[in-house]
């Protein structure tokens, strides 16, 4: 069962993170919601393996499962589920706003998303911002 | 144990339902509402703050289940320090915000409220996972106003940072897992207590969950080579979220400060000091990169942003080298930093707004308005982020330089901070000679003539005035300051007293047998 067990959490992050290293959000967001059921996995594993065994605290039991690792995966749960909910919604405005769903926000090799001030020098990313901030403000 | 230890996390927490649910329609009564709230946090934190210094530690059981079954907040001389510090921040950022960047998108207060509460909830806990959650509260508040106001570029810098700590988040868990699954425990507390007594055997998941602990605070702390979401986030966001996250790297400087010095600390045994030596290093290269992109950088917020990374390296030099003094050197510095770079997010967006098109970007470019004002509070902040005297970036510094004398490595560290310093006080001197100084000669473009007329709101730059003369006072109250800073790091290095009042005077004979290998079957 550790083997199995084993293999099957080292899959998970692995898939995770070769998916969070690729260039589209919508993979990145596969791999971080494999990552988090690797995670879980892990928390419960961090319990020992074990089964037919009681679940609740007695002093007399010599072995039993542990109940803190459930309290901990089910947390974990929670929070990975509203933050991927929150990180699609980000993807999918960004795509929107952006035009683009590559992680940088830009076609690679794509000129056309290239903005220069008035004098000709590129614009850095967050100089844009600062630009957008002021055109909001006029 | 009193109540009072809650109220920062509660009445947030509160007042940020109470903002979304009820007042959601009407601007005015909602910032009377936060600042009201903001207001109260500071003041339960003062009050907290004098009750620590006397030295007593301040358990608070939350359901009143005894630790390390139950969570506890525990309250002593540091964490009082960063509740106090996150209050006067966030009051004075808030005062900023209210002058119409809360207007720009919707539930600016909500969020903030929801960002104290994590950021307070991180200084007061005394269990490792229940860090973890106060981390996602911060960190979810800090999406959303990372986002606030939104816009193209802030979306492409936000989907970083939100992956990157999403990423973290992960990291965070993998490393509570293999400590709990050795230990058996997550009481910050408790852990003290299990680490010595861990075999040799399980040395090596030990090691591996507190040195990935230190992988996921130096996301948090933009530790090189951790550091990339910084630069591009801190300067996309407006300028009062920049300013507020002025104190979002110093809550991984805190975890690191705090679970290295007391369950990884001097009686950990085989994993005693495990952060020294991966910290060392990584603190040194951080302060090299941190000023070398200040440098390098082409607009007064990228400036910022880079000091930001290089005030953390010279903060976590400090903390690697583990020693009483350059502890205490480290938490002046801590709050010095946080001040500053707080008041150059919001200075440069002043800035910004006073040139108008030209923005905060380092070029020649015509005059910005109320030139003699700004260019005034740029140079005090300039001197007191750089470590000049007479401010407190120059008192810290040279604590920090003291603390480390006795280190072997301290000849390397000297040279670093005194080099680096070199290389800020040149990128700020670049910086204001450009927008300044040599803007003189630039004839008054249509544009800037027009600025020059406007009338601009007092209270913003009030705001950043305030941030300045609060370092002013930490150089004149050096000396309470440091007294209160040393009985803190004596609390942090000999943590007995914590541990004591954690698990109270006998502690329980934990029937947990999840640690024990004889359970597996």
């Amino acid at each position: 069962m550790e083997l199995l067990v084993a293999s099957g959490i080292g899959l998970l992050f692995a898939a995770g993170t070769y998916l969070l290293l690729r260039g589209r959000t919508f993979t990145v967001v596969i791999g971080l919601t494999l990552l988090a059921y690797g995670v879980n996995g892990l928390l419960f594993a961090m319990g020992r393996l074990n089964t037919d065994k009681p679940p609740v605290l007695s002093l007399d039991l010599e072995a039993y499962a542990d109940p803190l690792p459930q309290a901990l995966v089910l947390t974990a749960i929670v929070i990975a589920f509203g933050m991927t909910a929150f990180v699609v919604v980000l993807i999918l405005r960004s795509f929107l706003e952006v035009g683009s769903d590559h992680v940088d926000g830009t076609e690679p090799g794509d000129p056309g998303t290239l903005r220069t001030y008035p004098d000709g020098s590129p614009v850095e990313p967050v100089r844009a911002a600062a630009a957008d901030s002021q055109e909001d403000r006029s | 144990m009193s109540h009072w230890l809650v109220i920062p996390v509660i009445l947030p927490a509160l007042v940020a339902g109470i903002l979304v649910l009820a007042l959601r329609h009407d601007i005015l009564l909602q910032r009377i509402t936060s600042l009201a709230s903001t207001a109260a946090c500071l003041a339960v934190a003062i009050g907290l703050l004098v009750q620590a210094a006397g030295g007593a530690v301040d358990v608070y059981e939350l359901g009143n289940w005894p630790a390390p079954f139950g969570i506890v907040f525990v309250l002593d001389r540091l964490s009082a320090l960063m509740v106090v510090l996150t209050g006067f921040l966030a009051l004075l950022v808030l005062l900023y915000a209210i002058n119409g960047w809360d207007r720009r998108g919707r539930h600016f207060h909500a969020l903030f409220q929801f960002q104290l509460m994590g950021l307070n909830g991180a200084f007061l806990t005394g269990d490792l996972f229940n860090l973890f959650v106060w981390f996602e509260v911060l960190l979810l508040a800090s999406y959303g106003l990372m986002l606030h106001g939104s816009g193209a570029e802030r979306l492409k810098a936000g989907t970083h940072y939100v992956i990157v700590n999403l990423a973290g988040s992960t990291l965070f868990l993998v490393a509570v897992a293999l400590i709990y699954g050795v230990t058996g425990t997550l009481n910050m507390a408790d852990l003290a207590v299990k680490i010595p007594a861990i075999p040799a055997a399980d040395q090596a998941l030990l090691q591996a969950g507190g040195v990935l602990l230190l992988l996921v605070f130096g996301v948090k702390a933009a530790l090189v080579p951790l550091h990339f979401w910084l630069p591009a986030t801190y300067s996309s966001t407006s300028a009062p979220v920049a300013a507020l996250f002025a104190i979002m790297t110093k809550v991984g400087g805190y975890a690191i400060i705090r679970l290295y010095t007391l369950a990884f600390g001097a009686d950990a045994g085989e994993a005693a000091w495990l952060a020294g030596p991966w910290l060392l290093p990584l603190a040194l290269l951080t302060i090299i990169i941190g000023m070398v992109g200040a440098l390098a950088s082409r607009s007064l917020r990228w400036l910022v942003a880079f000091a930001v990374i290089g005030s953390m390296g010279t903060l976590l030099i400090a903390v690697a080298v583990f020693d009483d003094k350059a502890m205490a050197g480290a938490l002046y510095y801590l709050i010095h930093s946080t001040l500053i770079a707080a008041a150059l997010f919001l200075l440069a967006e002043l800035i910004a707004e006073r040139r108008g098109q030209d923005g905060d970007r380092l070029a020649l470019k015509p005059m910005p308005a109320q030139g003699d004002l700004m260019s005034g509070l740029f140079f005090a902040a300039a001197i007191a982020m750089a470590g000049l005297p007479p401010l407190s970036g120059f008192i810290g510094k040279l604590l920090i330089l003291d603390g480390v004398r006795d280190n072997a490595s301290a000849p390397l560290i000297w040279a670093t901070i005194l080099i680096t310093s070199l290389l800020i006080i040149v990128a700020f001197a670049r910086a204001g000679s450009l927008v300044f100084w040599k803007s003189r000669t630039v004839e008054a473009s249509r544009e800037s003539s027009e600025l020059a007329t406007r009338h601009y709101p007092a209270l913003p730059v009030v705001v950043v005035a305030t941030l300045i003369a609060a370092t002013a006072l930490l150089t004149a109250f050096a000396g309470p300051t440091m007294r209160y800073l040393e009985a803190a790091t004596d609390q942090l290095m000999r943590p007995t007293a914590y541990i004591a009042t954690v698990l109270g005077p006998q502690p329980v004979q934990e029937p947990t047998l999840a640690a024990s290998p004889e359970v597996s079957p």
